[in-house]
Order: C-alpha cells, then sequence, then structure tokens
C-alpha cells in the first residue's frame, strides 16, 4: 500500500512538473511581481527609507521572498482546480490507485515550482548587490525555513482549489498573504508602527520569518525567532493539512 | 444468450436510494446488466444518470440499495472494483498540456502495467490518433480528444467501461467514429454501461435499454420487446424524406476524418 503510494505520487508528480516546464511563465510570473517590488523599494523608496542598514537590499529579501512564495501558491490552487473541474481527477479516482497520492503530487510540484521561482528572485538580488556571508549551512537553513513555509501555505492553498466555483476563486485567496509582509518587518522596522498595527505586525507568522532568515543571512544569532517561525510553519501547515484532507475526502467519498 | 444469461451479470443494481440535500434524484434503481452487453441507461437531463454512474464507479456513496461490478460490491471491494472498471465521464478527462501519447503511458502506469509505450502506441493506432500523438491535446478538436478519451478508459482492458454521455457535444461524424468504437468493445467482449439523452444512441447501440425516470427505472428490455409496448403500428405509405443528418453525411462524406494539421 506504501510503495504504491509512492510509486503513484511519483508518476503524477512527473505529469504536473511537466505541466510547470511547459508552462514556465507561470514560474516566470510568479517571480516577476516580487522583482518588480524589489527594484522599487531599493531604487525608488530605499533611499528615504534605509537609514539603519547598511544595503536596504539585504533587509529586503527575506521579505521578497515571502511574497514569491506567496504569489506562487496561488498557482497551485489554481491548477488543482483545473484538474477538479476537467474530469480528470474522477478518472483518477476510479482508477486503482493510492487517492491521497493525487493531492501530493500537487503539493510537491507546488514545492518544487516555488524553490525555481525563490532561486530566479535570488539571482536578481544578487545582480541588485545583495551580499551575504552566510555558509552552506546556513542558506540549507534558509532552504528549509523557505520549505516549510511553501509547504504550510500549499496545504492552505489546496482548500480554495478543492472548493472554489471559479477559477478566480481558486487563486484569489492568495492575495491577502502577499499583503501580509507590509505589515510586518519585512519593509520596514516595526518600532516606528502606531500601537495596535505594531502589535499585529509583531505578532504575525511573516515577521519572525523574515526576522529570522535576515539574521541568518547576517550571520547574527537567530534568537528565538526561528523557534517562532517555525511554530508558526509547523502551526499552519498541521491545521492547513487536516482541513484539506477532510475537504478532499468530503469531496470524494 | 446460454452462458451469459446464466452467468453472474457484470453489473447487477437494487434498490438503489441517493438523495442531495433536498433533492431525491434516486428512489429504488434496480438493474442488471449481462456479461458483454451494451446497456443504454436512456434519461432526460437531471434523471440521475450521471448519479448512477458515480455510484457505480466508487465515486459516491449510495444512502441505500446495493451495487456490485464485476461481482464486488462498491462500498465493500471498492479496491476491486477500481481494478475491474473503466470511466469515461461527461466531460472528456484528458490532460490537455500533455500529448495524446502521453496521457495513454500516464494512465497505463497508473495501471501498473509494463511495456506502457506499446500499449499507448497500439491504441492510438486503433482510435486512428497516430498523427496526433505528438501533438498536445490542447490542439485536438473535440471528436479527437473524446476518441482519446475513450482510448484512455481502454488501457489495461477493463471488464466493464462505463461511458456517460459519450457523445454529448459532438459533430455527427465524431459521434458515428464513437459509436464504431463502443460496438468494437462490445465485440471484444467488453461490459459497455452508456448514459445517453439521445434515442437514436440508444437504438443504434444498445442491446438492452432502461428508461431511467422519476429516480426509478421504469422500463427496461430490447428494442423490439420496449416497441411491443406500444400498440402496433398501422401500415401506410409516406414518402421517404431524408432527415437533415442524412443530407450532411451525404455531403461531407461519412468516413472518419483524417486530422487537419
Amino acid at each position: 500500500m506504501t510503495t504504491q503510494f509512492f510509486g503513484d505520487t511519483a508518476i503524477l508528480l512527473g505529469r504536473s512538473l511537466r505541466h510547470i516546464t511547459r508552462s514556465l511563465d507561470t514560474i516566470i510570473t510568479t517571480a516577476v511581481t516580487p522583482i518588480a517590488m524589489m527594484l522599487l523599494f531599493v531604487y525608488v523608496f530605499g533611499g528615504a527609507i534605509s537609514a539603519s542598514s547598511d544595503s536596504y537590499v539585504n533587509y529586503l529579501l527575506p521579505g521578497i521572498l515571502i511574497i514569491t512564495i506567496a504569489s506562487g501558491i496561488s498557482y497551485t490552487g489554481f491548477r488543482l482546480f483545473l484538474d477538479m473541474k476537467s474530469g480528470i481527477f474522477e478518472r483518477f479516482h476510479s482508477m486503482p490507485i493510492a487517492r491521497s497520492s493525487v493531492l501530493w503530487a500537487h503539493v510537491l510540484t507546488s514545492l518544487v515550482a516555488n524553490l525555481i521561482s525563490l532561486f530566479v528572485v535570488v539571482l536578481v538580488a544578487l545582480l541588485m548587490g545583495f551580499r551575504s556571508g552566510a555558509g552552506v549551512l546556513a542558506w540549507l537553513a534558509v532552504v528549509g525555513i523557505l520549505g516549510l513555509f511553501t509547504l504550510a501555505l500549499t496545504w492552505l492553498a489546496v482548500i480554495p482549489g478543492l472548493t472554489a466555483k471559479t477559477a478566480d476563486g481558486a487563486s484569489a485567496f492568495a492575495y491577502p498573504l502577499v499583503f501580509l509582509p507590509f505589515i510586518s518587518s519585512a519593509f520596514v522596522p516595526t518600532d516606528t508602527m502606531p500601537g495596535p498595527v505594531r502589535a499585529f505586525a509583531e505578532h504575525q507568522p511573516v515577521t519572525s520569518i523574515v526576522d529570522a532568515i535576515r539574521a541568518i543571512f547576517a550571520q547574527q544569532a537567530v534568537g528565538t525567532d526561528i523557534w517562532i517561525a517555525l511554530a508558526w510553519c509547523v502551526g499552519i501547515l498541521v491545521v492547513a493539512y487536516v482541513v484539506a484532507m477532510i475537504t478532499y475526502r468530503r469531496k470524494t467519498a | 444468450m446460454t452462458a451469459a444469461a446464466t452467468a453472474e451479470p457484470a453489473i447487477r443494481v437494487e434498490g438503489l436510494d441517493k438523495s442531495y440535500k433536498t433533492l431525491h434524484v434516486l428512489r429504488g434503481v434496480d438493474f442488471e446488466v449481462a456479461r458483454g452487453s451494451i446497456f443504454a441507461l436512456l434519461g432526460a437531463n437531471g434523471a440521475g444518470k450521471t448519479t448512477i454512474i458515480k455510484i457505480l464507479s466508487t465515486l459516491l456513496r449510495a444512502d441505500a440499495g446495493s451495487a456490485s461490478v464485476n461481482g464486488f460490491d462498491v462500498v465493500a471491494r471498492a479496491a476491486d472494483v477500481r481494478e475491474s472498471i473503466s470511466l469515461t465521464g461527461q466531460f472528456a478527462a484528458v490532460d490537455e498540456i500533455l500529448t495524446g501519447r502521453e496521457n495513454l503511458v500516464l494512465v497505463a502506469r497508473l495501471r501498473h502495467l509494463t511495456g506502457a509505450g506499446a500499449i499507448a502506441d497500439e491504441l492510438l493506432e486503433r482510435f486512428s490518433l497516430s498523427d496526433a500523438a505528438t501533438r498536445r491535446v490542447s490542439e485536438y478538436s473535440g471528436g479527437m480528444r473524446r476518441r482519446l478519451d475513450i482510448a484512455m478508459s481502454l488501457v489495461g482492458d477493463p471488464r466493464v467501461i462505463f461511458l456517460d454521455e459519450p457523445t454529448t457535444g459532438l459533430d455527427p461524424q465524431a459521434r458515428l467514429e464513437v459509436w464504431r468504437a463502443v460496438r468494437d468493445l462490445a465485440g471484444r467482449g467488453t461490459t459497455v454501461l452508456l448514459t445517453t439523452q439521445n434515442l437514436d444512441e440508444a437504438e443504434a447501440l444498445a442491446d438492452r435499454i432502461a428508461i431511467l425516470h422519476g429516480g426509478r427505472i421504469i422500463v427496461s428490455g430490447t428494442l423490439a420487446e420496449l416497441k411491443k409496448l406500444l400498440p402496433p403500428a398501422t401500415v401506410e405509405y409516406a414518402e421517404k424524406q431524408p432527415t437533415l443528418e442524412d443530407v450532411f453525411l451525404a455531403l461531407v462524406g461519412e468516413e472518419p476524418r483524417k486530422e487537419p494539421r
């Protein structure tokens, strides 16, 4: 049963990865918005904002990476919606294959697609002067956090992907996620914000994740941020996974 | 009608009942389909034809009643049922981004068959899709999609095939191509359960026809049996007028098209 699950997932993963490689434009689109924001903030607003940090790109990149993931997972919801609607899910479900493989293939594809987008964004940041003395292990830690965050948001994206009535509905939920970094420490330090905004900014997941990644890049001690960040990621992941699986069972039972 | 009549039916449905919220769709549906036969479920839109197909293909659970396919109960032995069947749903369930051949290979691999490539090539040939094998399905015509869809359902030679309104939305030639494919299937011993709202289709294809109305099978039998339900026709002489379909097919030709591009 488990070997069948892995085998089926691998076959279906091959299918959706082919979707990605044949519509590379979605990966480019995913990367374009965050790159445009990075250009805007560094070259237009950057001079006015940046006083404390020596390089604003260095300050900005972690938040931009979060935005990249948030816009990337909306495509996961969209692709899932298309499969639901086209009837190919019904074909898969009437075949002797592990049913959860069908979802896992989409989730793993989302992970791969987002890692490619993130890679593109980091390359652009390097061209714009981003520098970090972080070693291989530190980079792996960053990839690990971002991968976990992608996985958590992907399972979140699965829910509207399964339940949406229209393609817009399947991807629209990502917009608030894209804006979450604006009310966080991603662009400016939180201490200049008025009370309630600051309270929100300091207690939402993006700030802890951004602060943790920023500290790793700057080779500073990450402190408790990393644990708060991981707790948020795992928490969202578990809740979203459970809700998504219940929704899936209800849809396919 | 000797061996087939005594052998266990390929599909047996007893007292099937299903409601969606306030809508009572099926109210005790009973029927049997003999092995190797073509059985048409005839009914208007919303009569519950698709609901029956979904229950039989393990996609949906009935509220009451029982159903078995190839001897396996659809609830208790769902995995065995899935090994025995193939579903061609109302909308062509093909992957638009993959090529025709890749679609077939995908299904063959998911059915854990060896020689997926050879199986794909054989089916492409059989459904006159060899020329289009390496093109993406998004470029296919409606008839080609439907043929690919049916070809995908034949991978691994399932014992029972469900065809849910296989010709809806197809032009007359494409419909004839699908009809040929269905007859060919039954000729190879596959059991076919097809739903349609098209009376000609049931008449042209089915060994037995059941009419689903008001959530029940109101009549069931061979075409000849159903015709006996009406008073015998009086013989009148009338000039035979060609139907528009006859005209259309005479003008454009009936043979399967060689696909352009």
